[in-house]
């Protein structure tokens, strides 16, 4: 029996169930997360018409660089303030 | 395993020694364990583990033990060390008086490993896979997700053992906390992935920088892995460890075929991809990417050099290592230049593209300066301020060329910088490192990634033994 180490952080593949999807999301607060990227602003301004036209209240968010992870007080903020997030990804 | 007491010796039939005390041992009555052996006398220790256990360096040693414990010993032959420890007088009366022993095979480099793996107790605390029997090693280390696509040498626990005697540093310390799983790295894990990667022992001090730099916040090497962008981490190696394990500075330095070039280069990398989880097609997600990020390293060529060590002009002298987001290699050609002006000029005019021609500010710079290229600079007295102050001069750019539209290019910065002088690279955003062989009027410019704040700066860190 050969035995080599584990060369993995041993994170265990942990399964996490997704949060029950809202049927409909008027009167549900809406959070956009721009990352700052180039014309990130021009997909998240059409989808807060989009939203507000639908009765959702929106909120705006701005990471201060997409090179890094959101910092946590902008994550406890969103996560208090909101039910629902959506990330405008890139250019 | 329990000893008797009495007398205990540990000896080997292929030292001329043991040889000569056969006789005193045998009229001792002493229980005798041979290494080399089985026969010789009545103990058969040729799987070496008494000797290991008890710490046998030498032999013949001769030990005496009192309810199991070891009381006295004496290694190699004296003829008073061995009546003291035995109370026996006259021994030995035809043998000369003192004979000094020879190493004991429990202490062979080639097979101390071995013996620490099978009876040290460790101390790893990584967790142990078995292949299975069928299994082929090497493909099973693919097929677990572990390789950069290449074979890697599967981590044993001997190999892993033989890694850390590289390092002073404990097995359990952490050296970084690794993106993007934010997994604290302990020294011992970089061991595993650097017996991988095909390290020597001797190359894991150079591992454990280079991780340590890349794992800092100003590196952001979890953007760097994250993005659509080309990049990976490129270590430039200074001081004399460079030297000492083998490093290559010269000729194809950039390129393949030293091993520890290209193996500390590629345990960083695997150390990324499996302790931090950051995989091509999982968190990495570049369009493009490019070779270096299977290894990326190479040694700074200091002797001939017009410039300081670059660590030492970062504020770190002697072993250090820089990590660089690097994005690949681009060619520098100029054959003709041979005044420090001329040639400062062709660096600035390709320097001017890295990225785009039309970007200034985005992207650091890697210049790396040929011998043949370096010699115009030293003669000339030129070292890396001067440089570098000159292409920058040469490198501030009008903006009107650079607004969006100019030259029927989109590309470009905003209309409402029209009118101003812009940099092309951020103040230390343009580093200069010598490095190739001897003959070649070519040096090189290996572009970076988002740079400074919003991205990654370059990082010096000292390589500890």
């Amino acid at each position: 029996m050969r035995t080599v180490l584990d060369p993995t952080g041993e994170q265990q593949a942990s399964v996490r169930e997704l949060l029950p999807r809202p049927a409909s999301l008027r009167g549900r607060t809406v959070g956009l997360l721009d990352i700052s990227k180039p014309r990130g602003d021009v997909v998240l301004d059409r989808l807060e018409e989009l939203l507000a036209a639908g009765g959702a209240v929106v909120r705006r968010y701005r990471k201060p660089t997409f090179t890094r992870t959101a910092p946590v007080d902008l994550r406890h903020e969103i996560a208090e303030q909101c039910e629902v997030v959506i990330e405008a990804l890139a250019d | 395993m329990r000893l008797p007491d009495g007398l205990v010796a540990v000896v080997k039939r292929e030292c001329p020694t043991c040889v000569l005390v056969e006789p005193v041992l045998r009229e001792l009555g002493a229980e005798v364990w041979c290494q080399d052996d089985a026969g010789w006398f009545e103990h058969d220790d040729t799987e070496l583990e008494l000797s290991y256990r008890l710490g046998i360096e030498t032999v013949p040693t001769l030990l005496r033990i009192q309810d199991g414990e070891e009381t006295a010993r004496v290694v190699g032959w004296s003829r008073e060390q061995w009546e003291a420890l035995t109370g026996v007088p006259s021994l030995g009366a035809d043998l000369p008086e003192h004979r000094p022993g020879c190493g004991s095979l429990s202490v062979d480099p080639f097979r101390i490993d071995a013996l620490e793996a099978r009876y040290g107790g460790s101390g790893l605390g990584s967790r142990r896979v078995e292949l299975a029997d069928l299994e082929d090693e090497h493909e099973a280390m693919f097929d677990r997700g572990w390789t950069d696509g290449l074979p890697v040498v599967p981590p044993t626990l001997e190999r892993v053992l033989r890694m850390l005697r590289g390092t002073t540093r404990a097995p359990g310390d952490v050296v970084a906390v690794v993106p993007p799983d934010l997994v604290e790295c302990t020294v011992e894990k970089v061991a595993v992935n650097a017996v991988m990667a095909g390290c020597l022992p001797e190359h894991l001090p150079v591992v454990l920088a280079a991780l340590e730099a890349a794992c800092t916040e100003e590196f952001a090497l979890h953007g760097l892995l994250a993005t659509t962008y080309f990049s990976g981490p490129m270590i430039v190696v200074n001081g004399p460890i460079a030297r000492r394990i083998g490093m290559n500075s010269g000729v194809n330095a950039l390129g393949q075929g030293n091993r520890a070039n290209a193996t500390i280069g590629r345990a960083l990398q695997l150390v990324v991809r499996n302790v931090g989880g950051g995989r091509p097609g999982g968190i990495d997600r570049a369009t493009l990417g490019n070779p270096g990020k299977l290894t990326s390293c190479f040694a700074e060529r200091e002797e001939g050099s017009p410039f300081a060590p670059l660590a030492a002009d970062r504020g770190v002298p002697g072993d250090a290592v820089t990590l660089f987001a690097g994005s690949g290699v681009q060619p520098v050609v100029d054959q003709l230049s041979r005044t420090p002006e001329s040639l400062a000029r062709s660096f600035a005019a390709c320097l001017r593209v890295n990225g785009h021609p039309k970007l200034p500010l985005s992207f650091d710079a890697v210049l790396v300066v040929s011998p043949e290229h370096g010699r115009v600079f030293r003669e000339a007295g030129w070292d890396r301020a001067r440089l570098v102050a000159e292409i920058e001069g040469l490198l501030t750019l009008d903006a009107d060329e650079l607004v969006r539209g100019a030259g029927g290019i989109t590309e470009g910065v905003p209309e409402a910088l029209a009118g101003r002088k812009l940099p092309k690279f951020r103040p230390g955003g343009l580093l200069v490192v010598h490095a190739g062989g001897d003959a070649g009027l070519f040096s090189a410019v290996v572009g970076g990634w988002v740079s400074g704040t919003t991205g990654s700066s370059p990082v010096t860190r000292e390589v500890r033994a």
